[in-house]
């Protein structure tokens, strides 16, 4: 009911203006200024495993409804703008469920979703189905672009998307970042792989498509016990294969939990490897300094410092402006997301600023598909670069650096960045350190 | 040597497991209540002890005793006031109950302590190492956690079996009608080993937010294990709790030997095995 009546206050709204120029006899801009709310749509796991990702988003939403307060001006109107959260509880039936709620219920004009394929896919699936426009980000394209294809396994048939956009970084972009940074050690070039059996492992350890074909090309040995379970207490096996094999390299895509247990019984066994570059485990600061002194010189792929060159186009913030000032309202460390959250709204406030009206979604995916804009995480526009053709209609690739890990003076874990052959631009803190 | 370092390595395992099951063990055995919040409450008592550290400063060692306490009045007035009220012929209402526990304890604790990845932090000790020869070693943390199961059957045993207490809880495990009529108030037996159990359980989170990290929501991936270790060594038998969590280390690591994909699955062939040849588990004290 409340639908209604707001639909038909509008009507009224409208009706009344009309009659008020039509009685004066002339267009007056000022009848014009009030255009309705624009309801945004994010789905995001404020619950569940995933909720890590999830913290930076009140802040960022807060940061982007203040900047937006007077509304966002396009042409000759302004949009006032309403955004509607809703938890994916980290699990993607109900990410699913609550985007279908999202478009029926509240029936918001635009999605925006973020964090791991968990939450993207369904989300912008289901937006896909109901043609609602949906910018994603936070989850690699492959599994972003090839998981939501009818047929994953045969590329002949995998189809753009009309409404759904998304920007983040790919597979290859880690595998040149890790290679750029052992190639900066001294190593005998043996690498020791941990890949749980789940969708990321399966993806960066499979034999033809992840990481083996690039690591041979590279000339780095992979040594591969194989897929092991999530939340294990034990890893006594991959630890003597990476002994045997003398690893002096260890990378993967690990669990926080699971890389603690491993890396405290690696010390306990006796194994330490020059470089552990690893996906996901080490990604946020919390789980960094959980680890302890043990955690110096863990090196990973960096989406998003504070030292990127780059600012918001909504706040004019850097990035180190925007780090700092998350740190001081929150009290923690800034994660990487925090970047990224804020470009989505970047993107969606540059898109409602590029329209004429929000009811034509043909004109609003145009609008985000025409987006050329330098956000707080780099540029975004997609037009196609550094991808294979059958993504390049749907996905922007932000730039990628390598990282490590390191205690800062005040005992708190710090990222420096320490290789950006794949993206000058970003600064180095500093080379490339060896573990121990 | 690698055989044995997998012998070694599965044994210290099977410290761990058996420390998840002997709280679940004790409260199974003598109530017939299944606790699916179990992996839960370790996650609490892992909390307990950090905020003792972290808000007054303790040594970890007086923050999990003072936990321990703690525990024993949480557990106390949960079987008191909310878990006794479930039991009776129907099993279903318990373990409708405490999986409603399992969802309320996640989500209270990440509110609490939001989503990060926390650890109770042992300094130089965590990645400390026992020397055995010939490029062997025991980590001490699992040593210490094999040796404090071993510490808590004992005194459990002794309980069980030494004092009037424990005369009261074999008597309500075996027929707990009869044992009302000999004036032994269950209720108050009941809330007793449900007390117990969670200082065992605030032992277990110890070890477990030691050894490595935790998170609010890390709780009922060590469920299984535990219900396999009290499986295994057959209902009611503590020793056999710590046989049962032995047996399953050892699975593991054997077939994480032959392939890092078997870790999980060959724990779970020997527990059907086991289940299948002696459905009331190896060492079954009661006789129902």
């Amino acid at each position: 009911m409340k639908n209604f009546s707001n639909a038909r206050r509008q009507f009224l709204k409208t009706s009344a203006a009309a009659g008020a120029m039509a009685a004066a006899g002339l267009c007056a801009p000022a009848a014009l200024a009030q255009a309705r709310t624009v309801k945004i749509g994010y789905v995001t796991p404020q619950t569940g495993p995933l909720a890590a990702f999830a913290e930076v988003d009140q802040f960022t939403i807060d940061g982007f409804l203040q900047s937006v307060s007077g509304g966002i001006k396009s042409g000759g109107r302004t949009f006032d703008v309403e955004i509607v959260v809703k938890d994916s509880q980290s699990n993607p039936n109900r990410a699913a469920e609550v985007a279908k709620e999202l478009i029926v219920d509240d029936e918001i004009d635009i999605m925006i979703v973020a964090h791991t394929p968990e939450t993207t896919n369904p989300v912008t699936t289901i937006c896909e189905i109901e043609e609602i426009p949906c910018v994603s980000s936070v989850a690699p394209w492959q599994p972003w672009f090839i998981g939501r294809q009818g047929n994953p396994g045969d590329p002949a048939t995998w189809k753009p998307f009309d409404y759904t956009h998304h920007f983040f970084w790919g597979l290859e972009d880690i595998i040149a970042v890790f290679l750029n940074m052992w190639n900066q050690l001294d190593t005998n070039r043996s690498v020791g792989g941990l890949f749980p059996n789940d969708a990321d492992g399966n993806a960066w350890g499979d034999p033809n498509l992840g990481m083996p074909p690039a690591f041979a090309a590279a000339r780095f040995d992979l040594t591969d016990p194989g897929r092991y379970e999530n939340l294990q207490d034990d890893f006594s096996a991959q630890i003597s294969a990476f002994k045997d094999a003398s690893c002096e390299i260890l990378t993967g895509v690990v669990l926080p939990p699971d890389f603690a247990t491993f890396w405290t019984q690696a010390a306990q066994q006796g194994y330490r490897p020059k470089a552990a570059s690893v996906g996901k485990a080490i990604l946020f600061p919390s789980a960094v300094n959980a680890i302890g002194d043990a955690a110096h010189n863990l090196s990973s792929e960096i989406w998003w410092s504070n030292v990127h060159p780059f600012s918001s186009s909504l706040t004019g913030q850097s990035a180190a402006d925007v780090c700092e000032s998350y740190e001081s309202q929150t009290g923690k460390q800034w994660t990487q997301p925090l970047g990224f959250v804020h470009a989505l709204f970047e993107v969606v406030t540059d898109v409602l600023k590029r329209i004429d009206s929000v009811n034509d979604v043909e004109e609003v995916s145009a609008a985000v598909a025409a987006t050329d804009l330098q956000t707080l995480v780099g540029p975004v526009k997609w037009d196609g670069a550094n991808l294979p053709p059958f993504a390049q209609k749907n996905v922007s690739k932000t730039p990628l650096v390598g990282g490590q890990w390191r205690k800062s003076d005040d005992g708190l874990f710090r990222i420096t960045i320490v290789d950006n052959q794949t993206y000058p631009d970003i600064p180095v803190g500093g080379e490339m350190q060896p573990i121990g | 040597m690698f055989v044995l370092d997998t012998l070694i390595q599965g044994i210290l395992l099977g410290g761990l497991y058996a420390l998840f099951a002997t709280g679940l063990s004790l409260i199974f055995g003598i109530m017939r209540l299944v606790n699916l919040a179990h992996g839960d409450f370790m996650i609490v008592g892992a909390f307990a002890v950090l905020v003792l550290v972290e808000a007054l400063g303790l040594p970890i060692v007086f923050a999990a005793a003072l936990a321990g306490v703690a525990m024993f009045v949480l557990g106390y007035a949960l079987q008191r006031l909310l878990l006794n009220r479930t039991l009776g012929k129907d099993i279903l209402p318990p373990l409708l109950v405490t999986f409603g526990l399992s969802i309320i304890l996640q989500n209270g604790m990440l509110e609490t302590f939001s989503a990060d990845t926390r650890r109770l932090s042992l300094g130089p000790l965590s990645e400390a190492s026992i020397p055995l020869g010939g490029g062997l070693a025991a980590g001490v943390v699992p040593v210490l956690t094999l040796a404090s199961a071993v510490l808590v059957i004992l005194f459990l045993n002794w309980l069980f079996y030494r004092t009037e207490t424990g005369r009261a809880f074999r008597a309500t495990s075996d027929n707990p009608e009869i044992a009302q009529l000999m004036g032994i108030d269950n209720n108050r037996i009941f809330s007793l080993a449900m007390a117990l159990a969670l200082v065992v359980v605030a032992i277990a989170g110890l070890y477990l937010g030691a050894r490595a990290t935790f998170d609010p929501l890390i709780g009922p991936s060590r469920l299984i294990f535990a219900f396999e270790a009290v499986i295994i060594g057959g209902l009611g038998s503590f020793w056999g709790t710590l046989i049962g969590g032995i047996i399953l280390g050892l699975a593991q690591t054997i077939g994480a030997q032959v392939s890092p994909e078997w870790q999980t699955l060959s724990g779970h062939v020997v527990f059907l095995i086991v289940l299948v040849l002696r459905p009331r588990g190896l060492f079954p004290r009661s006789v129902d």
